[in-house]
């Protein structure tokens, strides 16, 4: 998972989300990987006004990147594009948790993949609903 | 029809099969859908937004410049993506989805809505999904929402439903034996009969889809049928 995209990830239950303690989730035992892909300079200068800054600066300084401007930069040179580029897209969260900070549920990361499903979503018998029969081959 | 409890229906009859098909199903899934393509397509460079019940994440490779954050209910679905190398995708349930609110530019939702199997669900979705797209404004129009779900009016297709036929139906997803992971199973040692999934559907009626967005709140802003599917664009209203 990109750090990009935990500048759009929340809390999953309702209640939460209108609580600021919420956004952005806080990330405990974080296990990071590094990968390279090519700079897009127009695609970071386009999501820079989407990021909530305040939040990134947040999860980039509890990951270890401490060296992003306190302010949002107004323009987007190359030195900024490429530090910006590094730690939004080429670095990800393969294992840890994502913590909700009102409600304290913690969401794992596993692989690379964190998973949001609340407890009440949780299926309750292993075996899905099958017919074992010819019949449905007229369907197939 | 009403289902008594309609989030266990759900558990069996949709999130189940799924997890069981999902190699099968994502073998047949690599297509994208012209209109869901040109939405893409269209899109500024650097928009951000959702792919609520994404499946094998086909739709990722359509814009290069947009960033999209998939979501679906199946683990295995989810799974698949990232072998695929879509690596933000999350597992995440459409009524209860972990995004903030009136943040995205828009949001996709292709061939989901349908398998929720109560009036209220299916709007509580569209709900959801219109909760996270940006307010307009006097400067802007906001975020846009395609949802696509499939029609009942497919007198031509190969399962030919049309008008007066019943919405909530079961469609077996025939299970490949080369998929089957039951296959060391003993009843499969038995005899070899292939394994129909029965997936559960609401078919939705001309016009269905607009009135559920206009009771989730949204307004639409354009609508049609396409291949036996109904089709909207819809975002909040101001």
């Amino acid at each position: 998972m990109k750090i990009l995209t935990t500048n759009f990830l929340t809390c999953a239950l309702r209640a939460c989300k209108s609580h600021p303690n919420s956004f952005p989730l806080r990330f405990r035992d974080a296990e990071l990987q590094q990968d390279s892909s090519p700079f897009n300079a127009a695609f970071i200068s386009n999501i820079l006004p989407r990021i909530d800054w305040s939040a990134l600066l947040t999860t980039a300084a509890e990951l270890g990147f401490t060296n992003l401007p306190v302010e949002k930069p107004a323009v987007v040179d190359e030195k900024v594009g490429m530090e910006l580029h590094r730690i939004l897209i080429e670095t990800h969260v393969v294992e840890g948790k994502l913590v909700c900070g009102n409600c304290g549920h913690q969401y794992a990361i596993h692989q690379g993949t964190a998973n949001f499903l609340l407890p009440g979503h949780l299926g309750i018998s292993p075996t899905p609903f099958v017919w074992r029969t010819g019949v449905a081959d007229i369907y197939a | 029809m009403e289902i008594a409890d309609p989030e266990e229906y759900e558990v069996s009859h949709v999130h189940r099969v799924y997890e069981h098909i999902a190699s099968h199903f994502s073998a047949t899934r690599f297509k994208p859908w012209p209109i869901v393509e040109k939405f893409l397509r269209d899109l500024p460079i650097g928009a951000v937004g959702l792919d609520v019940g994404c499946g094998n994440g086909k739709y990722w490779m359509v814009n290069p410049d947009i960033f999209i954050v998939g979501s679906d209910r199946s683990p295995s679905l989810i799974g698949i993506a990232h072998s695929r190398g879509i690596q933000d995708s999350i597992v995440a349930d459409a009524l209860d989805l972990p995004h903030p609110d009136s943040c995205f530019d828009f949001a996709i939702s292709i061939a989901v809505i349908h398998h929720f199997s109560s009036s209220e669900r299916r709007c509580h979705a569209l709900k959801s999904i219109l909760a996270t797209l940006k307010a307009p404004n006097n400067s802007s129009d906001g975020g846009k929402a395609l949802i696509y779900v499939w029609a009942l009016e497919q007198k031509n297709s190969r399962r030919g439903w049309d008008e007066g036929d019943r919405q909530d139906v079961f469609v077996p997803w025939v299970m490949s034996k080369q998929f089957s992971t039951s296959a060391k199973g003993k009843e499969s040692q038995q005899n070899r009969q292939k394994l129909a999934y029965m997936r559960y559907y609401h078919l939705y009626r001309k016009g269905e889809l607009e009135a559920d967005i206009a009771r989730a709140g949204g307004r639409v802003l354009e609508s049609g049928y396409e291949k036996d599917n109904w089709w909207a664009v819809c975002g909040p209203v101001r």
